[in-house]
């Protein structure tokens, strides 16, 4: 059996979206490394697997996908009796999790990932952190964090009772501004700091860090 | 009791949750929301949405919004009528569905939003676009639609070759950026241009498009 097979790297929080979600599922895969420098992933043959040139591509088996949160869910239906569980049944409960996978691609992560990038990537590629960006993302990431806030008071993870999709998304790019003075945004909300705390430290967000 | 979707018909994302109802065939209430008197910001709209954004539905006890939520509930609960618009029967067609709407979100929908936001937002504030981001975006959104152009030429929609999600999550926005200047960028790709003309054929499309009214300043 081919097995699964990802393609991308081991820094990349789309990545490690996906990698997370293997490591929850106790599923083995091998890791393709994509040399990112060389800007491997905008030429053949890796086009042909993500013709946007993205980070990560995947396959099991043969069936190939890209867009990270496409192939978590994938993860999430096929082996849905192996590991733990990442989803929520009941048409009702699936349409809650939808809500907060909508929520965090398109409220948290736009932000987020604005957030990471200027304290963090730019250095490695040795550009300079702009701090109006920095001071004008926090204050909107703020407002998002004091929505989850409010949910996290009502609910112990974010779309329901145990941990789910929605939350494991949320992880690689919280893991990395931890490490950066928005960390205090996290800090300063309860329900939130206990909620980062409880999701980094599972041993599936462990296993991801460098 | 019928659904409740709190909105109104010439909004981007509601459209795409009104698209889904009538190719679901599911009888549902629309109940406007007076965006121009902030009425998606007060407290009784925030308890519905905590995000102050339309559309919001309401069916029973259960409130959701995000449009794509939404469409992947209806989708899901009415997935023995209408059209099937998620290939919920296999995992791995399920799957791809669930790609295309991924590019959608993260690909198309960035660059689109931002033209037809400076085309027809910005205008309405009474301010002058940025020609800038226009041409940034435009660029970025011909970059996507050459991807599209290829897939197309292999499957009759994106994700294969019936009409999902994947595609109906495309049309609103696409139905005002064909009402502007720039229209050449999806009729120059035979592909695309085709696509967009079978989209826009379905009968649920002529049911939502005469909602879609606002239109671009003249440019």
């Amino acid at each position: 059996m081919a097995g699964i097979k990802v393609f991308g790297h081991p820094a990349s929080t789309a990545t490690r979206r996906v990698l997370i979600a293997l490591h929850e599922k106790e599923l083995d895969f091998e890791l393709v490394h994509i040399d990112l420098k060389d800007g491997e992933h905008k030429k053949e043959p890796f086009l042909s697997r993500n013709p946007f040139g993205k980070i990560p591509a995947f396959e099991d088996g043969g069936f190939k996908l890209f867009e990270s949160r496409a192939i978590t869910q994938y993860i999430a239906h096929e082996y849905a009796d192996k590991g733990n569980q990442l989803l929520s049944p009941g048409s009702k409960n699936m349409a809650i999790l939808a809500m907060g996978m909508e929520i965090e691609a398109h409220e948290f992560d736009s932000v987020a990932s604005k957030l990471g990038w200027e304290q963090i990537f730019k250095n490695f590629f040795g550009l300079t952190t702009d701090q109006a960006v920095v001071k004008e993302e926090e204050v909107k990431l703020g407002k998002v964090l004091d929505n989850y806030e409010a949910r996290l008071g009502e609910s112990k993870y974010l779309a329901c009772d145990h941990f789910t999709l929605v939350d494991l998304h949320h992880i690689p790019v919280i893991q990395y501004l931890l490490g950066t003075p928005t960390k205090k945004l996290f800090d300063e909300r309860p329900h939130v700091s206990a909620w980062v705390a409880d999701i980094t430290s599972r041993p599936s967000s462990q296993k991801v860090l460098l | 009791m019928a659904m409740k979707v709190y909105g109104n018909g010439m909004s981007v994302c509601v459209a795409r949750v009104l698209l889904c109802l009538h190719e679901k065939e599911t009888e549902f209430e629309l109940v406007p929301v007076d965006l121009f008197a902030c009425h998606h910001k007060l407290p009784s709209f925030l308890s519905m949405n905590p995000f102050g954004q339309v559309p919001v539905l309401q069916d029973d006890d259960l409130t959701l919004f995000e449009s794509r939520a939404i469409t992947a509930y209806i989708a899901e609960k009415h997935k023995d009528k209408g059209t099937d618009l998620t290939r919920h029967a296999d995992a791995k067609e399920a799957a791809i569905v669930k790609l295309w709407s991924e590019v959608e979100s993260h690909h198309f929908n960035p660059a689109i939003s931002a033209v037809i936001h400076q085309l027809i937002v910005v205008p309405l504030q009474g301010k002058t676009p940025d020609a800038a981001i226009v041409e940034e975006n435009l660029e970025k959104l011909g970059k996507v639609l050459d991807v599209y152009e290829e897939k197309l030429g292999k499957t009759k929609y994106l994700a294969g070759d019936s009409y999902t999600l994947a595609d109906l999550h495309h049309v609103p926005y696409t139905y005002y950026f064909m009402k502007t200047c720039h229209a050449g960028l999806v009729n120059d790709r035979p592909k695309v241009k085709a696509w967009w003309e079978d989209l826009c054929s379905r009968p649920a499309f002529l049911k939502v498009s005469p909602g879609l009214t606002v239109a671009p300043a003249t440019n």
